[in-house]
């Protein structure tokens, strides 16, 4: 529905029609009080236009009243907006539990992204309609931000974190999008385009990748043995350090007392700073590899031990807490 | 005119490098504010026509990004923020309070040197290789990354800092301990209010960009690791550092202007404000809560949701107090006697675009729209309507208000209207646009474009040359003006501040004989020497030796 001058993009996402809703209850209520400030002021400014040069007004103080109701009544409005919009940026906060996930790595000033399968592009990003997706996100250098205005949904793209977000593709077509934090000389051409695909085409177009070596979690597994993590985190349990088997999705214990869930935040952690959380039973002796692994290789890495999943549990030296163990 | 005024007192280049007086401080600051107010217009006007095709074939990247970090960086920090405070507060508050001089006059000269300091390093930076990273500084693209040369320039905004923070300094001092007998705090002009409420930012806001641009920039310059990842640091941590000042500073910007309005539209209308103490309290309490709205700004950085929520809701707040002084304006017209002058044309202008940069900000503090319209231009056109529409507007509308106690000269009416007006269109042909442009999805600091966005783009600039017009005609008639302008009188409109019971321009000493006031603010039924009643004239200032 794109006429001449279109006011919005196309709606291609769950958070589309919230988004837009929700900006013309705030046209609404923005478009009837400025109208009627400014007829006030028009009407008042021609009304009462001075007649004779020594003529004064007439001196009126102020309203209590008036200065109650003008208080009152834009706290309840601004009260409904931030509610709506509250609710909706909740929405988009918390992912949900089942998710297509997507590896994204922003860099000057170009845009990687993987499939799950291993399957890479670069400035494209398809999808299957009607999956619930989730982008992890890493950048390689400054602050990017990844943006599909058709899907109304974007989120910064930040060195030294993973920034998450979800959306549900609800139209099959081709989107724009848009490196969105000025990141330096070429930000405005850092873009590219979302393709939405029904889900048989989707499974198509995957499957004409490039063979088991692109699979993050074979990578992963090479990885794994190549630096060494094998030689402590025994799968068994009898290691120096925790078995992985179970651990993604599952409470860990650690050793001043808490738990903390095993995400991909926690994973990252460990590789990059493992004295910041001690398993509980466990010495601080792992080294870090701050510096020894770029961020598509932790991503690798998280991906098998993602894997590892499913893979059974040792009773003693299991990295997570018996009683949660499991899907998250 | 009279015969001695500040103006002709004494003579020479040195009476005015190194005067302390308030006047003469202040047209200085005029001077170089307006300098700089041209550097960040020409970069303004080199970025509107880049953008007049997608591939913009004007300037390069690197060069496109320069243009829009100098011209946030030149409009901010040295033309926004003195603007008002150090033109028309530094020459307008003691008048109005009945004192000689601020409480300390050579620090307020010093103010100004320190500004000219700190605009010499950044002038430096701009021409040595200029500045490429937004005037917010991101890290690590501002202290690691970038090429340009962000080392003088974060030199040069950390010394401008202290120019603001002793101006805030002086003004409260001075506001406390120097009002003329019976000035007591209700009978204040609201402008003094609105000057007393911008100084708490000044004080406590200030030094907070100091030490975060001070630590980007020894980052910058010895590897440090406070915002860079890759040595431990934390990259947010910068913005919440930087937009804890920042976001305040947008009430030094606006809150001047505020004060400006509150006295232009009872004189205009010949009556007293509506709502004088809620007009007060709302200055002070945008001043106060402003403080607390901060990471708004970040909404997208994965910040926690209850942090978004938290301040999303303050935000919102922060509104009400604005709203409240839009009301109040509204209704002093009731029942006034309006005259269209200049100043009068500004104040209603003001309304109407501060109307619409002000409730555009409830757009994005709404959380689930700011997930769309952060960072496009939507917030570039929001920014612009409350600081050009808002506190530009304001700061010219001042200008022409007090320019008859400035000059003693009175501009051009009709040629004035004009230019009022020409503004008012010019502003809005080139903004509005920009917020349809931002809902579609544009980025912001974009130096290329998706064709589709086109149209849109050459509405904004075409608007842009609108708005130029409208504000060369009053450097134009104004300068005209001080030669060859109409005697003005000492109160030719006429108002009730005290600024207008004396010559026009002011004795050096302001007074001729200390005033004592009996009266409440804008009281025009009762004011005798205003000259109201029908075939009298204005009573002339007091003369000690009449």
């Amino acid at each position: 529905m794109q006429s001449q001058l279109p006011l919005y993009p196309e709606q291609a996402s769950n958070f589309a029609p919230h988004v837009d809703a929700l900006m013309i209850f705030i046209i609404a209520v923005c478009l009837f009080f400025a109208v009627a400030v400014t007829a006030a002021v028009v009407i008042f400014f021609f009304k009462y236009q001075r007649k004779h040069p020594d003529e004064v007004g007439v001196p009126i103080h102020g309203d209590m009243r008036l200065e109650t109701a003008w208080m009152v009544v834009p706290l309840v409005l601004a009260l409904a907006m931030f509610g709506w919009g509250a609710v909706v940026y909740v929405d988009f906060r918390n992912t949900p539990q089942e998710t297509l996930d997507i590896y994204v790595i922003g860099k000057q000033w170009m845009w990687k992204l993987q499939q799950p399968n291993g399957m890479r592009e670069i400035n494209e990003l398809h999808v299957p309609v009607g999956r619930n997706i989730r982008l992890i996100m890493a950048s390689e250098d400054v602050i990017h931000d990844f943006f599909v205005p058709a899907f109304r949904v974007k989120m910064d793209v930040v060195p030294g974190h993973y920034n998450t977000m979800w959306f549900r593709p609800t139209k099959a077509g081709r989107y724009h999008f848009f490196c969105a934090q000025y990141c330096g000389t070429n930000h405005a051409v850092m873009g590219g385009w979302v393709t939405v695909m029904e889900p048989s085409d989707y499974a198509a177009w995957l499957s004409g990748s490039s063979g088991a070596d692109a699979n993050p979690v074979v990578a992963g597994e090479k990885l794994f043995a190549e630096k060494a993590c094998i030689t402590c985190h025994f799968s068994n349990g009898t290691g120096r350090a925790p078995s992985l088997n179970g651990v993604y999705g599952g409470q860990v214990g650690l050793a001043d007392g808490s738990t903390v869930t095993a995400d991909e935040s926690y994973i990252r952690e460990s590789i990059l700073v493992p004295n910041a959380k001690i398993v509980r039973g466990y010495q601080p002796v792992m080294p870090t590899f701050q510096g020894q692994l770029t961020e598509e290789q932790i991503m690798a890495l998280t991906a098998y031990i993602k894997s590892l999943q499913s893979q059974p549990v040792p009773a003693t030296g299991a990295g997570v807490l018996p009683a949660a163990a499991g899907k998250k | 005119m009279p015969r001695e005024h500040y103006l002709n007192a004494t003579y020479g280049i040195r009476s005015w490098l190194l005067t302390t007086d308030h006047k003469r401080i202040a047209l200085l600051y005029l001077a170089s504010v307006t300098f700089f107010f041209f550097v960040g217009g020409m970069f303004a006007t080199m970025i509107r026509i880049h953008l007049l095709t997608p591939n913009g074939y004007l300037v390069s990247p690197e060069t496109y990004n320069k243009l829009f970090t100098m011209h946030g960086v030149a409009m901010i920090f040295f033309f926004l923020i003195p603007s008002i405070p150090a033109v028309l507060g530094n020459f307008l508050i003691p008048l109005m309070i009945g004192a000689k001089d601020l409480a300390f006059p050579k620090i307020n000269l010093l103010s100004w040197y320190i500004y000219l300091v700190g605009g010499s390093f950044v002038l430096y930076s701009f021409a040595t290789g200029g500045l490429d990273t937004g005037w917010t500084f991101y890290t690590p693209l501002s202290s690691v990354y970038s090429n340009s040369a962000v080392t003088p320039a974060v030199i040069g905004i950390f010394i401008n800092g202290f120019s603001s923070i002793l101006t805030g300094l002086n003004f409260i001092v001075t506001i406390h301990t120097m009002r003329a007998p019976g000035m007591t705090w209700f009978r204040l002009p609201l402008f003094v209010w609105a000057h007393y409420a911008t100084s708490i930012i000044f004080i406590l806001g200030t030094p907070v960009i100091a030490i975060t641009l001070l630590l980007a920039g020894l980052e910058r310059m010895f590897h440090l690791g406070f915002f860079n990842p890759a040595l431990g640091g934390d990259p947010i941590l910068f913005q919440h550092l930087f937009w804890f000042y920042s976001h305040p500073a947008v009430y030094i910007m606006i809150l001047p202007a505020m004060g400006v309005i509150s006295e232009i539209i009872p004189t205009f209308a010949r009556k007293p404000i509506f709502g004088y103490a809620f007009i007060a309290g709302s200055s002070i309490a945008i001043a106060v809560i402003g403080f607390f709205v901060w990471a708004h700004h970040m909404f997208l950085t994965g910040e926690s949701t209850f942090a978004a929520l938290a301040f999303s809701f303050l935000s919102y707040l922060v509104a009400i107090p604005s709203a409240v002084k839009v009301f109040n304006w509204a209704s002093t017209l009731y029942k006034g006697s309006i005259a269209w002058d200049t100043p009068m044309l500004y104040a209603m202008g003001f309304i109407g675009l501060f109307l619409i940069g002000g409730l555009t900000g409830l757009f994005l503090a709404c959380l689930g729209l700011d997930i769309h319209l952060h960072d496009t231009y939507f917030v570039v056109a929001h920014f612009h309507y409350i600081m050009v529409g808002g506190a530009v507007m304001g700061y010219v509308g001042g200008l022409h208000f007090w320019w008859p106690k400035i000059t003693g000269k009175l501009y051009p009416e009709f040629l004035a209207r004009v230019a009022a007006v020409t503004l008012f269109i010019g502003f809005n042909l080139t903004f509005f646009p920009q917020f349809i442009l931002g809902y579609l999805g544009m980025p912001r600091r974009y130096h290329n474009y998706p064709p589709e966005f086109q149209v849109l783009n050459v509405m904004s600039t075409a608007g842009a040359s609108i708005l130029a017009l409208g504000y060369l005609l009053p450097m134009v008639y104004l300068i005209w003006s001080m030669r060859y302008g109409q005697v003005a009188g000492p109160n030719p409109w006429p108002a009730t501040g005290l600024e207008w019971k004396t010559d026009s321009p002011p004795l050096t000493e302001n007074f001729h004989v200390t005033p004592e006031v009996t009266w409440e603010p804008y009281d025009f039924k009762n004011r005798q020497d205003l000259g109201l009643v029908a075939g009298t004239r204005p009573l002339a200032p007091a003369h000690g030796d009449d």
